[in-house]
Parts: C-alpha cells; structure tokens; sequence
C-alpha cells in the first residue's frame, strides 16, 4: 500500500507498460494477456484506494523550460482524484473481466485490451495532474481512445462515421477548453492547477466568467451536454463493455471532475454558474424524454447517460459540487452495470432491439436480477444509492433555483419510467424474439454482480465521500426525499402498467401522437438540425474549396509545373546538338555577357 | 599595365583559337593558350599587390604543373579517339548532345 501511495507515478506507467506487452503479445498470447490486463486497472485503484487519506505531496517536473520559464508538471492524489481514481479502477476491472467473455469470439482482441489499458493510463493522468497542461493531454488522450473503441469493428461503415462524429463533437468543446487554457495562462501566468484556484477569487469578473464558460464548452463536450451531446447516442456503435468503461462511467464524467477540479473560477462567477445550471437542467429533462420512445436498449441508455450527466452540472451550476462528485459515483456503478447488463442481454438474446426481446428473466436470471437493482438504483428508489446522490443533487438545486429543481423532478419522473419501460420489455411479458436467450458466462455475470453490490450500497458512501472532498457531508432532506420518492414511484407504476402486456398499448398512443412521437425518436431534431446547419454548409464549402482552390488553382499550379519543365526541357534539348563548337560559342558569350555585367555593376 | 595586355592577347588568341579551328589538337592548343593567360594574370596581379614573390611563384608552378598534366590527358584522349575511328575533328564528333 505504501508502494501506491507513494508512487502514484505507478497508476499512468503500469497500464501504459500493460497495453505494450498486450500489444506486442498481440494474437500469440491472448489467452493470458487479456487477463494479464485486468492489472491495468487494479493498479489504478490501488493508488486511488492508498491516496484516499494521504499526505504525500504532488511529484513535479519541469517540462520545456526555456529563458526563465517552464511548464511545471506533476501527479498528485488528493480527495477528488482519489475517488476518480477508485471509480476508474473498479470500473475498468469489472469491464475488463466482463469483456473477457463478452469479447471471446473476436479477432482483435489484443488491440481491444490494450486500447482499454491505454484508456486506464490516459485517465489516470487526467485525474491525477497538477498541471493543466497535462490534464489536458490526458482529456485528449481518453479522447483518441475513445475514437478508437468507438470505431473498433471499424469495417463497419456505421462504426467508423460515429467514431469520427464523437472525435469531430468533441473537439468543438476542446477548441472552447483549449482557449479557456490561454486565458487562464494570460491571467494568472501559470497552468498549474493549485497557483489558478488560488488566484482565482481575485480574477476580474469578465475574465474568471470567461474562462468558466470556455472551460465549461470543453466539459459540455466531453460529457454530452447539449448541444454537444449528440455523437453520445452514435458512440454505442463502439463494443458494450466500451459504452459501459468509457460513454457512462468515467470519460464522460471527466466534464463533471474538470469542473469541481476548478470549483474556485466557476464559484467567481455567478454567470457561469447559472448557464452551467440551465444547460445542465435542460439536457436532463430533454435525454429523459427521447430515452423514453428509443427501441435500442443501448441508445435508451446513452439518453439515459447524458440525463443523468445534466443533474450533476445542475448540481454544479447550483454550487453543490460535491453532490455533483457523489452522483458521478454512484451513476458510474448503476450506469456501468446497466451497459454490461445490456451487453449481457445483446450477448443472449442476439439483438438490440427491446421490441424484439420479452421474457428474458426466465432464461437469464443473473443478469435480470443485476439489471433490476441498477434500474431501481436509477430510478432513486431508497435505499439503492442513486435515491441518496438524487437527493443530494436536488436538494442542493432546489436551494439554489426552485423551478430548475422542478424541472428535475419531471425528469425523475421520466427517469424512472424509461428505466422500467426498457426492464419490462426486456425481462417481463412474452417473448417477442426469434433465437433462444442464454445466461452468459461466469465472467460475464461476475462483473455485474459485484456493480450490482457497488450499485446497491454506494449510498451510503455519501459522508466519506464529502469528508475526502473536504466538504460538510450532507443532511438527507426529508422534503426532498419524500417528493422523489413518490416521483420515482409514479414513474415506475406508469411504464409497468403501459408496458404490462407488452407494446399494445404503447403503439397505440405512440400512434395518436405520431407527430410527438417522431420527434422524441428523432432526439428533438437536434441531430437534424446540426445536420443542416453546420454540417451542410461545411460540406458545400468544401465541396466549393475543392473546385474553386483545389481544382483551379492548386492543381492549375502543379500541373503547370510539370508541363512547363516539359516545355523547358524540349526546348533546351534542341540546343545540345552535340556540335562541341556551338558549346563552345555558346561558353564564350556567356562569359562575355557576365564579364559585361560584372563590369556595369563595378562600375 | 604591360602584362594586362599580354593577358589580354594571350586569351584572345586563345578564344580565338577554340571557337575557329576545326582540328582537336589545335582546339587543345587554344584551351592551353587560355589556361596560361589567366596564369598570368594571376602573377601579374600579385606583383601588383606586392605579394610575397616566393609564394605566388609556387602557386603559379603548381598551375603550370595542373596544365601539363590536363594536356598530358586532353592529349591521351584525341590520340586514342583518333586510334579508334579515325576522327580528328570537332564537326565528326556529333554524339554528345541532349
């Protein structure tokens, strides 16, 4: 233990030295190297478990020191990178495991677990930097890894335009993120993340709101916020256990870390504390509502994600960073374990369409019983843990905005309906499939059983966890309580009286407001509208760039250029007519014409 | 002022020589004539630096060596040419060309 603890180092070099053997091992080995990778993410929660209450101070370098100035880098573990640490590791161990069985039949599974070892090392860095400049070398590399999983059947045409959507996506926030990083620098001369908070109370209020809200674009992005949100819905084109590591528990949250990580600029600014509120409270009630009519059970779940992701920036606009932070932990196991559920479910039932499936309990008892107690943790019925971190995040955003919190509510609501409109469809009802369901393998359950201890019992992390951030734990409130329960249970009678007798009733109403309907499946026209209003004209400029400069003029330019040295080329071969005379000749007036211009410029 | 105008001479005679005769050997000649002109320019404008005589006199002999030694093979080359097939003259010799 102290090993980690005073090594930290370790959590960023072990995955990084494991995807290496994974890799150069490649097909030779894979029986032992996937499970060689589970050390990967043990390491990272090792140090995040040995750093929960350590001393040790960061270990720092400086990096590109030149005339007086350098970039001072450096890991350290406090409160808030330890329990990222611990979410990571845990995570990443079951998804791992899990992938082991979920991912047997496949060919390139060496590059499949050595991308999620890099995953690990990119993460840890992120989580542990001292520096913003490392911490966003970190929040780039998880978002390459990202690419790569997304799109790692890339023969699959689908596969690869969502990768390139999900990099393209969120590199509008990035660019957002990266020139908060230049003011922040201009500001306080220094990217080291402690000299920024400290002097953060003393920005001018323009500048601190500024930088807030560039910093907030690179969050929004990298956690699906809208309207940066739609290439989360697309990255389920990646593998299950991918969506479940990256698209739910841990990169997605980086948003919601990189904010309490730089608590001190957003609490200078109000401003951009009520733009993070507001954007954060309408991506959740507005991923409520388009998770509740999709038919693929992962999509159900990545507007699920991207709900949940807007309480916890309404935490955050609402001050409670720290309810923010115990959401986030309590979301990465529910969530988690509901992806490897739905993996587990696609692996069984060998579709991923919720009409197609019915049923499933019988045949698959392990996973219906995980899947039940992450859906009830999401739905926040007590004493699962998502009620207590719900509460939390309420509480905290009714103090600071009682129509924002009502607003949440509604989306409670729609949460637990969506969370038990997908659980009966799935395990309740008649079979609607064509192929016989099967439970899946012992490495498969394993993972989900543990998440679903994790998902069942995390609530009651609450007080540890706001005792690490350094923050008063929090007092359960009654009213709140009372009020989310019954929500969450209104929600949950109404999808299992709707979807009792399977999609009958559903259809029906889906079909009187077929014009609603549309537009829930459609996300709101968003992706439409993006489609239309920067993607089209992007295309039609170059498409236009093309003709007019690629055509006409780089082209023109370079073709010229060889057809004039052609031309050049016939021409001067006339003059070597193999007359040694001529070249002679030719010799003697050349020399007198330099002689003659050599001459007029002595003069 | 004088050795100037030998210089002079000395190369124009041998540009002369070079651009009208038709015979290789003579072409030779007048690339010789070139080479010992511009070889004395080279003392001559030295003595009219006031260098030390000693050092360009060497410099000049080692010139006058590189000359032999270029004629030696400028020589060697028409000889076996004209071994070969019989060709002595510039107008004969029309493969070097692009």
């Amino acid at each position: 233990m102290t090993l980690f603890a005073s090594n930290p180092w370790l959590a960023v070099a072990v995955p990084v030295f494991v995807a290496l053997v994974v890799a150069v091992a490649g097909k030779r080995l894979v029986g032992m190297t996937q499970w060689f990778a589970v050390l990967a993410p043990v390491t990272a929660g090792m140090v995040g478990i040995a750093g929960w209450n350590s001393t040790a101070g960061p270990q720092s370098t400086s990096w590109l020191s030149q005339a007086g100035t350098s970039i001072e880098t450096g890991i350290a573990v406090d409160g808030l990178s330890a329990i990222m640490l611990i979410v990571v590791g845990v995570v990443a161990t079951m998804v791992v495991v899990f992938s082991v069985g979920y991912m047997a039949h496949d060919e390139s599974r060496a590059r499949y677990f050595a991308l999620l070892a890099i995953f690990t090392a990119a993460m840890c860095l992120l989580v542990m930097s001292t520096s913003l400049v490392t911490l966003f070398i970190g929040w780039e590399l998880v978002g390459a890894c990202s690419y790569l999983l997304i799109g790692f059947w890339y023969r699959k045409a689908s596969a690869a335009s969502a990768a390139m959507k999900a990099f393209l996506t969120t590199r509008v926030g990035d660019v957002g993120m990266l020139l908060g990083l230049a003011l922040l620098w201009k500001a306080t001369g220094s990217l080291d993340i402690a000299v920024i908070t400290g002097a953060a109370p003393g920005l001018a209020a323009g500048t601190a709101t500024l930088a807030a809200l560039l910093l907030f674009m690179g969050a929004a992005g990298k956690s699906a916020q809208f309207p940066l949100h739609i290439w989360l819905p697309d990255a389920m084109e990646g593998p299950t256990p991918v969506s479940a590591l990256i698209h739910a528990a841990t990169m997605v949250a980086a948003g919601v870390f990189l904010i309490a990580r730089m608590w001190p600029v957003f609490d200078a600014s109000e401003a951009a504390r009520t733009v993070v509120l507001w954007i954060g409270t309408f991506t959740a009630i507005f991923a409520a509502t388009v998770a509740c009519v999709q038919t693929d059970i992962k999509k159900v779940l990545a507007y699920s994600t991207i709900s949940q992701l807007g309480f916890m920036f309404a935490a955050l606009g609402a001050g409670a960073w720290g309810a923010a932070m115990f959401h986030l932990v309590t979301h990465a196991a529910f969530k988690s374990l509901l992806f490897l559920g739905s993996g587990s479910v696609i692996h069984g039932a060998k579709t991923q369409d919720i009409r197609e499936m019915g049923g499933l309990a019988r045949f698959m008892p392990v996973t219906a019983a995980t899947w039940i107690v992450g859906a009830v943790a999401l739905a926040g019925i007590p004493p699962l843990s998502g009620f207590f971190s719900k509460d939390a995040v309420l509480a905290s955003v009714l103090h600071a905005s009682p129509l924002a919190a009502s607003v949440l509510f509604a989306a409670s609501l729609l949460t637990a309906f969506y969370a038990f409109r997908v659980t009966s469809l799935v395990f309740f009802g008649k079979g609607r499939g064509t192929t016989v369901a099967h439970e899946s393998p012992l490495s498969m359950t394993a993972p989900l059983v543990v998440l679903a201890v994790l998902a069942a019992t995390l609530g009651f992390m609450g007080d540890p966890i706001m005792t690490a951030l350094g923050l008063e734990p929090e007092i359960l409130s009654f009213a709140v309580a009372g009020v989310s329960v019954m929500v969450a249970v209104l929600g949950l009678c109404s999808a299992c009286a709707l979807y009792v007798n399977g999609l009958g009733q559903a259809s029906r109403l889906s079909e009187r407001f077929s014009a609603l309907h549309r537009l829930l499946l459609g996300g709101w026209g968003v992706d439409a509208l993006v489609q239309r209003v920067f993607i089209a004209p992007v295309i039609r400029f170059a498409g236009a760039l093309y003709v007019w400069l690629d055509r006409l003029i780089i082209d023109r330019a370079v073709e010229g250029v060889g057809t004039g040295s052609q031309f050049i080329g016939r021409f001067m071969a006339n003059l070597q007519s193999g007359e040694t005379d001529v070249y002679a000749s030719l010799a003697a007036v050349g020399f007198i014409v330099l002689m003659g211009i050599v001459l007029w410029i002595g003069r | 002022m004088t050795a100037l105008v030998l210089c002079s001479l000395v190369f124009g005679v041998g540009l002369y020589v070079v651009l009208t005769r038709r015979e290789i050997i003579a072409i030779l000649a007048g690339v010789e004539l070139m080479l010992g002109s511009a070889n004395i320019l080279l003392v001559a404008l030295a003595s009219f630096a006031g260098a030390d005589g000693g050092v360009i006199g060497s410099v000049a002999l080692a010139v006058l060596v590189v000359a032999a030694a270029e004629a030696a093979v400028g020589l060697a080359l028409v000889v076996s040419l004209a071994r070969r097939s019989k060709r002595s003259r510039v107008e004969e010799l029309l493969e070097v060309k692009g």
